[in-house]
């Protein structure tokens, strides 16, 4: 429980020194009704805030729709194999287990992607060059699908 | 034009020229390097043979054989019906692969290219070579570190001291002497490489690099058990770091492409299998994984939402994932998905754990704590360079330097618990003793002022000398002393590598009394013996340590080994040592043993014989049949381990006690017998006395130290063997008995 508080306690300090300009009419609006409304509206309120940022943010770049349609797909499936383990149970567990940890290894590949391909983080990464990002990405996924079908027999 | 000096009197060079003679410089470093690291390694194969050494190392050395003349499939699907007699052992699923592709793959490039080298060679000569290895790995993984300090000047100085240090520090000599051909000989290079990585990709965030992070993470999980360190060390640094507040999607794409990649081949080894889902080692670096998603998941939140309601945001948040996380554990651990933590584990933090509850663990020495003077001399004055090598980390703390933070605490720690665990630690002081010298060297080897001030000294003619003096002075004395504590240290490794860690034990050395050297090969000797004079399919009886040894050198069917992966089968041979003969015999016919054998060093004074092993035979044959061995039984009622005539009743019944002290007395010709290891002396009437019935004397080495004997058949009359004993010794009168003892039985030469 403490470590997780922790990460918490900080992340407020940092976020307060960049407060993002956006959502600015809804902060002021929420400060003043806060004591008001119940927690859970609260919750769902901020949840839906970053929703539509979030949409906004995808308008103008088609590259991360794609990469964001993908990684949809991607949950899906693996939804979709976690439950049938549920309900089918796991008998070929090397198979069952090669596929759904295709399914995670890809998700976490694409998410790497994605993150190296926004716009925002292009100084962090130093200059990587999409392209570069891509070709690395390319070969990780090679090597993940090349072990699983080892790994399925 | 390469140089020229111009008007100011510099001498000027062409970058490229200088680019050259750096790498120039820099090859003759490492060429250096790597030849003190192999030959100090060679001091065994110098002053004895090229033979492998110790005990496991006979196990891998089979294995290898077995790879090289069978297929790799054969290898992997191998079942060894010689140990673990009557059960077999799945070896190719019990193993560490690693090391054993490693020496065939060497062998078989060799061979295709025109030189054809015995495996045994390859296998003796492997630790030396990949412990140059091993001392580039380090040189990389220090320069990558000290890149991100922005307090070094020089980055290269620390990285070439790293490397140095590393080659010849004892403490990972002493498991990678020529011939100790043991899974740690190429694990600590893997462990070097696989850091060097990550440090690498986390400062990059790039897949590419995770991605090969990954599979040097699954070569290293191939060759050493102890991988598990690393499967721990990697998500601690990224837990650590988000704690500090200072992640960032690099940690993200590197730790996420590692984890998802490195799991997933560590699952291809067969003795790992499903560990890493299911182990409780491993859940650490999947929680860790999970956390990471989270953080990405908030800290999306974090950019969009006002402070305020993110933190409420959060903390609903947390308190479910937490209640979810905790509960999941506990429910998978109860309904048995994930299994119950190991002893092995306790034992790494409970240092009593293994002493109360499982012997077997306990019996073996390097599992004990390690003493004080010993981190001293495994690693001499880079002991004590190391806290601050730390303290520089802290002081530019970047997201690489904690992770040699977090190495050194965790890898100081583990050492702290076992002795062969001094191995992990003698990386990190290494590298931290070469961040201090280093940069110690920078402030003090650094003429550039005063030189420069000499030549303003010439214009301006003021300037108090007297400073200037002072400062040389200081300069020359910090110097002179670290100088001499590097040379120091490097005489220290040689004297210790060619005097603690380059015996083969196999082949033990000592002096005569003239100072000439003596070679005793009493191992080797017996083990030939048996190979030659018994049957191929005869089962061999001996306490585990001999098992790999018996099977390497003897190629007989052994019942224990190193393997110890059976403690109920190791309690069954325990108890056939430490009972009465007629007791032992009903246990070694259900098993089916024909010879036993022991190592006795009452003769010539070694002291790890089996008289000296003996009670934790008792000890773990007394965790499984409490009611047939009392450990307290073969202690004198003052407590004391007596093997002469006051030895208790129990210890001289136990046919261990006989075994090794038989015939003993008549070595002596009626003088007192003296057992030179306890230090005991036994009455000459008494020695003579001990019989042995069931068992016959068949073999014992040049200096007594290996005795094997052979269980007789059953009494073709179907009488008990130690009936016949009995009566036949009734028979004798006095007068023969006499004789017997004063005729010493005749000797033949024995090949």
């Amino acid at each position: 429980m403490a470590k997780k508080d922790v990460k918490k306690v900080i992340k407020p300090v940092v976020a307060k020194s960049n407060k993002e300009s956006n959502s600015n009419t809804i902060n002021v609006a929420s400060n003043a009704a806060v004591s008001t409304i119940s927690l859970f509206e609260e919750l769902s309120k901020s949840v839906i805030t970053s929703y539509k940022q979030y949409l906004k943010d995808l308008e103008n770049d088609q590259k991360l729709r794609l990469i964001d349609t993908f990684l949809a797909f991607l949950v899906v499936v693996g939804i979709i194999q976690f439950s049938f383990c549920l309900l089918g149970g796991s008998f070929p567990f090397n198979a069952f287990l090669g596929g759904f940890s295709a399914t995670i290894g890809q998700f976490v590949l694409t998410v790497g992607l994605r993150l190296q391909n926004s716009d925002s983080n292009k100084d962090l990464f130093n200059g990587l060059l999409p392209e570069r990002a891509f070709g690395e990405y390319i070969l990780a996924s090679l090597i993940l699908h090349f072990v699983i079908i080892h790994f399925i027999n | 034009m390469i140089a020229s000096i111009d008007n100011d009197g510099y001498i000027r060079m062409d970058a490229s020229v200088l680019r050259v003679l750096k790498l120039l410089v820099l090859t003759s470093i490492f060429i250096c390097i790597s030849g003190a690291a192999i030959a100090s390694r060679l001091f065994s194969v110098i002053r004895f043979e090229s033979i492998i050494h110790e005990f496991d190392p006979w196990f891998n050395f089979r294995a290898t054989k077995y790879l090289v003349t069978h297929s790799f499939y054969k290898f992997l699907n191998w079942f060894d019906d010689k140990t673990w007699y009557p059960l077999g052992r799945v070896t190719g699923g019990t193993l560490y692969p690693g090391l054993m592709v490693t020496s065939a793959v060497i062998h078989n490039i060799l061979k295709k290219i025109g030189l054809p080298i015995d495996i045994r060679n390859i296998c003796v000569m492997l630790a030396p070579a990949f412990s140059s290895l091993t001392a580039l790995a380090t040189y990389l993984f220090t320069l990558e570190i000290t890149c991100t300090l922005p307090s070094m000047n020089n980055k290269k100085t620390p990285a070439l001291l790293s490397a140095a240090f590393m080659s010849i520090v004892p403490g990972y000599i002493s498991r990678s002497v020529a011939g100790s051909y043991d899974n740690e000989a190429i694990a600590i290079t893997l462990l070097m490489v696989t850091f060097f990585l990550w440090i690498k990709s986390v400062r990059l965030g790039s897949i590419l690099y995770a991605s090969i992070t990954a599979i040097f993470y699954f070569y290293m999980v191939s060759a050493w058990g102890g991988y598990v360190f690393i499967t721990n060390m990697i998500p601690l640094h990224i837990f650590i770091l988000i704690l500090m507040g200072r992640f960032n999607y690099k940690l993200y794409t590197s730790y996420c492409t590692w984890y998802a990649l490195g799991t997933l081949m560590s699952m291809q080894i067969p003795f790992v299998g499903f560990l890493p889902i299911k182990s409780n080692d491993h859940m650490a670096a999947f929680g860790v994984f999970g956390l990471l998603q989270l953080v990405v998941l908030t800290n999306y939140f974090k950019e969009t939402l006002s402070p305020k309601r993110f933190f409420n945001l959060m903390i609903a948040f947390g308190i479910l994932v937490f209640t979810f996380g905790i509960s999941g554990l506990i429910i998978a651990t109860k309904l048995g998905w994930i299994a119950p933590w190991t002893g092995r584990f306790y034992s790494l933090w409970d240092t009593n754990y293994a002493k109360i509850h499982i012997p077997i663990i306990a019996s073996v020495s390097e599992h004990q704590p390690t003493p004080w003077s010993s981190f001293y001399f495994d690693l001499n004055f880079l002991i004590w360079l190391f806290p601050i090598g730390v303290y520089l980390c802290f002081n530019d703390l970047s997201n690489e330097s904690i992770f040699i933070i977090v190495y050194s605490v965790l890898g100081s720690y583990f050492a702290g618990v076992m002795v062969r665990l001094m191995l992990t630690l003698a990386p990190v002081v290494c590298v931290c003793a070469a961040i201090t010298i280093g940069k110690l060297f920078d402030l003090y080897l650094d003429f550039k002022i005063i030189l420069s001030k000499k030549v303003y000294e010439l214009n301006e003619k003021v300037i108090n000398k007297n400073n200037n003096f002072w400062n040389l002075i200081s300069r020359f004395s910090v110097i002179l002393t670290f100088g001499f504590y590097l040379y120091f240290y490097v005489n220290h490794c040689i004297w210790v590598n060619s005097n603690a860690y380059s015996s083969p034990s196999v082949v033990l050395a000592s002096k005569n009394r003239d100072g000439s050297n003596a070679i005793i090969d009493d191992f080797r000797e017996a083990y030939y013996w048996l190979r030659m004079n018994t049957n191929e399919d005869a089962n061999v009886m001996a306490w585990w340590d001999y098992g790999y040894q018996i099977g390497g050198m003897a190629d007989r069917t052994t019942f224990v080994d190193n393997n110890t992966w059976n403690n109920t089968h190791i309690a069954t041979v325990g108890k056939a040592m430490a009972v009465s003969e007629a007791n032992s015999e009903v246990i070694m016919r259900r098993l089916g043993v024909d010879y036993v054998l022991i190592i006795f060093g009452g003769m010539l004074g070694y002291s790890g014989d089996d008289i000296n092993k003996f009670l934790w035979m008792v000890r773990i044959s007394e965790g499984i049949w409490p009611e047939d061995v009392n450990e307290r039984s073969y202690f004198t009622d003052r407590g004391e381990y007596k093997v002469d005539d006051m030895a208790t009743k129990t210890m001289k019944e136990s046919l261990m006690y006989k075994m090794s002290f038989y015939n003993f007395g008549k070595l002596f010709g009626g003088r007192d017998v003296y057992d030179r290891v306890r230090q005991q002396r036994m009455s000459s009437d008494y020695a003579n006395n001990i019989h042995l019935d069931v068992l016959e004397e068949v073999y014992t080495s040049e200096n007594w130290l290996v005795r094997i004997y052979k269980l007789k058949d059953q009494d073709n009359f179907g009488r008990d063997l130690i009936e016949v004993g009995e009566n036949e010794r009734k028979d004798t009168t006095r007068r023969q008995k006499r004789t017997l003892t004063r005729n010493r039985p005749e000797f033949d030469i024995r090949v």
